[in-house]
């Protein structure tokens, strides 16, 4: 019913009640919430029109032409891509009221408390636990990898109600208050020198049963919500030729002769290859998922992506001599935004040394390539049917 | 670098229908254990194989014209066939007369040959060694008089041609009927493509036109069009092992349980993945013209390890039934290993997008 006619004459409103250039800018953002038009595919109320999610680009395209301020969506990626869709989905109409429009607007900064020290791969052996107190849950255990912690105001959290069950079945899913006095956020500095991410100590933080999503116990299922929406569908924009870390090394490459020998050439010659194949198999990916044929060649991109940047920064520390025995800087930072091919090569070198980690390891990304698209054997479970309780710790 | 147009990198329907029909031909008419069997006997090429593929499918003239009795097709269709051409293997000479020969036929506008090749009368083959790669240097016979002299080694299909197209040392193409020539077959690595000598002792020939734009065309067409070949061994290859590896049994497992070979096959599927990528925009780039130097030198460079490797792979991990005469996947080994050499190596195609790329060597 909602057709792009009727998005562009909203947009058109809402921009003559509320002209950007003397509008405040989170004013603006809140206007364009109550309007229906921040995600035009929720529901009326929550920030949407119940339109389909394709009409978003018309909103987008309009908004961006008359010079509209956005939500700055890379600065708040776990709260769009993770969070809302999962209180969308579990919240109760309470829980979607209060948190989505602030969430929305970048008012309220959210990150992720599932990754612990002793649950990394396998997440669903977590062990931080949640206890009843009447009508709250008192939490205690320690997450790592949070992203954004030190900025934000909520927190998605998965934890341990009951451990007598096994593993997969004794997790509850809840929105945590990082205000709470229970809150601990350190940086946890990376081979780089910086830190991206945080240490999160969880010690008798107090939560409201109100703010617990879906049912208790069926925080495992909820998670999946959050998880399926991590990696959000592979990007809407083709990877020009020489895009990404690739490019940084050909253009080392171009301007200083005095570096080349035979030895880097041929080695340089032979990941511009793969590199380029790798494009390519992004390519037909997205045109199959155009077609409506979408492939398992997804899967398999993220391994591609991880070896790629490795050889690839460590070829170019390499082509760099004397150069690469420097680094531009160990001072410990916070950066809020991250560029895999941002700063020196020696960065670029060690920061991709996580992506064969983050997001799915490698290892792990093998075995789902090889039984969900090769149809080999699963692994063999001894997890499965045993309390978490009495699992090998 | 500047923004490339976007190749075209599925299958059309009409491409899906064309591989639908050759394998359903190739399953019918080229058995594994016959083609085993055949290499060993006096007539390596399945004629009979290559009469109903040429004949009533019309494939030998995808690429001719129609109005020279051809289908007037692209290099997208030609590559869906050899991908099936290879997943069987099939001893026939496609590549060589209808993709390589043909272009050097086209270049030359010998519209009466490329009537006899699309018609499938006659096979062609350019007696251009197999290992020359695009660019690459061209040995030529003797021009003395109006007749030819001399021997050329290497010549892929030979065995199977009825015209030979010769490059001579005047610089032109020529022409020979393969009954005016000596065909001396080699003991070849790769049993069902097979090379032989070409010896001409005062041969008749035909100039066609000039050598060095028709071989160029020709071996760019053939190297960017093995890589459909080469897609189709390696397809062949990991399915084949991949189904193996779930039913055999070893330590009351299936071994295709076991995770380090998980892994490998996981990995190999991912090659092939970009192979696939890599070959249909090769067959794409010769159909458009765009950016074709390119996309073959790309291809070529990435095909052989990822053909080889399939075949290392499945011959390993079938243990040793892999190792018998009996089970076809040596066939594979031998022509992906011959296909690593064929119109030129990897190396050299990495060395031509050294310029193709501005990645000047040292």
């Amino acid at each position: 019913m909602t057709d792009a006619a009727e998005l562009r004459a909203l947009t058109q409103e809402l921009l003559a009640a509320h002209p950007p250039g003397t509008t405040d800018r989170v004013d603006f953002l809140r206007a364009r919430f109550d309007a229906g038009l921040a995600w035009v595919h929720y529901p009326r109320g929550l920030g949407g029109l119940g339109a389909p999610r394709a009409l978003q680009a018309v909103v987008d395209a309009e908004l961006t032409a008359a010079g509209a301020p956005d939500n700055d969506p890379r600065r708040i990626g776990i709260g769009l891509g993770m969070a809302a869709p999962t209180i969308l989905q579990y919240g109760t109409e309470e829980q979607k009221r209060r948190l989505l429009r602030p969430l929305w607007t970048g008012e309220e900064v959210w990150c992720q408390l599932f990754s612990e020290p002793g649950a990394g791969s396998d997440l669903a052996a977590l062990g931080t636990r949640a206890v009843r107190e009447g009508d709250h849950w008192v939490v205690d255990g320690q997450k790592v990898w949070t992203s954004s912690a030190h900025l934000a105001r909520w927190a998605i959290l998965i934890a341990r109600t009951d451990p007598d069950l096994p593993k997969h079945r004794g997790i509850t899913y809840f929105v945590c208050d990082m205000t709470d006095p229970g809150v601990e956020v350190r940086p946890l500095r990376q081979i780089t020198g910086e830190a991206e991410f945080n240490e999160v100590f969880l010690t008798g933080v107090r939560i409201p049963d109100s703010r617990r999503l879906g049912e208790i116990g069926d925080g495992w299922r909820v998670a999946q919500t959050t998880l399926n929406n991590e990696r959000v569908a592979i990007g809407g924009t083709p990877i020009p030729r020489e895009g990404g870390m690739i490019g940084k090394i050909a253009a080392t490459w171009r301007e200083r002769p005095e570096l080349r020998t035979h030895d880097l050439h041929q080695r340089l010659l032979g990941l511009w290859v793969e590199a380029e194949v790798a494009r390519l198999t992004g390519v037909r990916l997205r045109q199959q998922l155009v077609a409506g044929q979408p492939g398992p060649e997804g899967a398999g991109m993220k391994l591609n992506f991880a070896r790629l940047n490795q050889e690839i920064s460590g070829l170019e520390v390499e082509l760099l001599g004397e150069e690469g025995l420097l680094y531009d800087d160990w001072t410990m930072r916070r950066p809020e935004l991250v560029d895999f091919t941002g700063r020196d090569a020696g960065y670029r070198y060690l920061r991709s040394k996580g992506n064969s980690i983050e997001g799915g390891t490698s290892e792990v990304l093998l075995n789902i390539v090889a039984e969900r698209v090769l149809g080999l054997p699963a692994e063999p479970r001894t997890d499965k049917d045993v309390a978490w309780k009495d699992l090998a710790r | 670098m500047s923004a490339q147009p976007e190749p075209a990198l599925l299958y059309s329907e009409e491409e899906d229908a064309l591989r639908a029909a050759v394998r359903d031909l190739l399953t019918d008419h080229c058995d594994p254990a016959d083609v085993i069997t055949r290499t060993e006997s006096a007539s390596p090429h399945d004629v009979s194989l290559w009469k109903s593929l040429a004949g009533p499918m019309g494939l030998a003239g995808l690429l001719v014209p129609e109005e020279l009795g051809g289908q007037g097709a692209t290099h997208r269709e030609a590559a869906v066939v050899l991908e099936e051409l290879g997943r069987a293997v099939a001893p026939v000479p496609y590549l060589t007369s209808a993709v390589v020969a043909t272009e050097a036929l086209l270049a030359c506008g010998a519209d009466d040959l490329l009537t006899e090749v699309a018609s499938a009368t006659s096979v062609a083959v350019l007696a251009v060694g197999l290992h020359v790669a695009p660019g690459g240097p061209v040995p030529g016979v003797r021009l003395e008089g109006d007749a030819l002299h001399g021997e050329l080694t290497g010549i892929a299909d030979a065995a199977a041609a009825d015209v030979l197209l010769v490059p001579a040392d005047d610089g032109g193409l020529y022409a020979v009927r393969a009954t005016d020539a000596t065909v001396t077959p080699q003991t070849s690595l790769d049993l069902t493509r097979p090379l032989a000598r070409v010896t001409l002792e005062a041969a008749p020939g035909r100039r066609l036109g000039d050598s060095a734009p028709a071989v160029r065309r020709a071996l760019r067409s053939g190297a960017g069009l093995l890589a459909s070949e080469q897609l189709g061994l390696a397809d062949w290859l990991l399915t084949e092992t991949v189904r193996y590896l779930k039913e055999r049994k070893q330590f009351n497992r299936q071994v295709g349980g076991f995770q380090a070979l998980k892994h490998r096959l996981a990995r190999l599927w991912l090659e092939v993945a970009g192979l696939r990528a890599a070959a249909r925009n090769a067959a794409d780039a010769l159909t458009t013209g765009a950016d074709t130097d390119v996309a073959v030198a790309v291809a070529q460079a990435y095909a052989a390890q990822v053909a080889v490797r399939a075949a290392e792979e499945a011959l390993q991990l079938h243990g040793g039934i892999g190792m018998t005469w009996e089970h076809p996947v040596h066939l594979y080994l031998k022509r992906a290993k011959a296909d690593s050499i064929a119109y030129g190596a990897a190396g050299t195609h990495r060395s031509a997008l050294a310029d193709l790329a501005g990645l000047p060597k040292p």
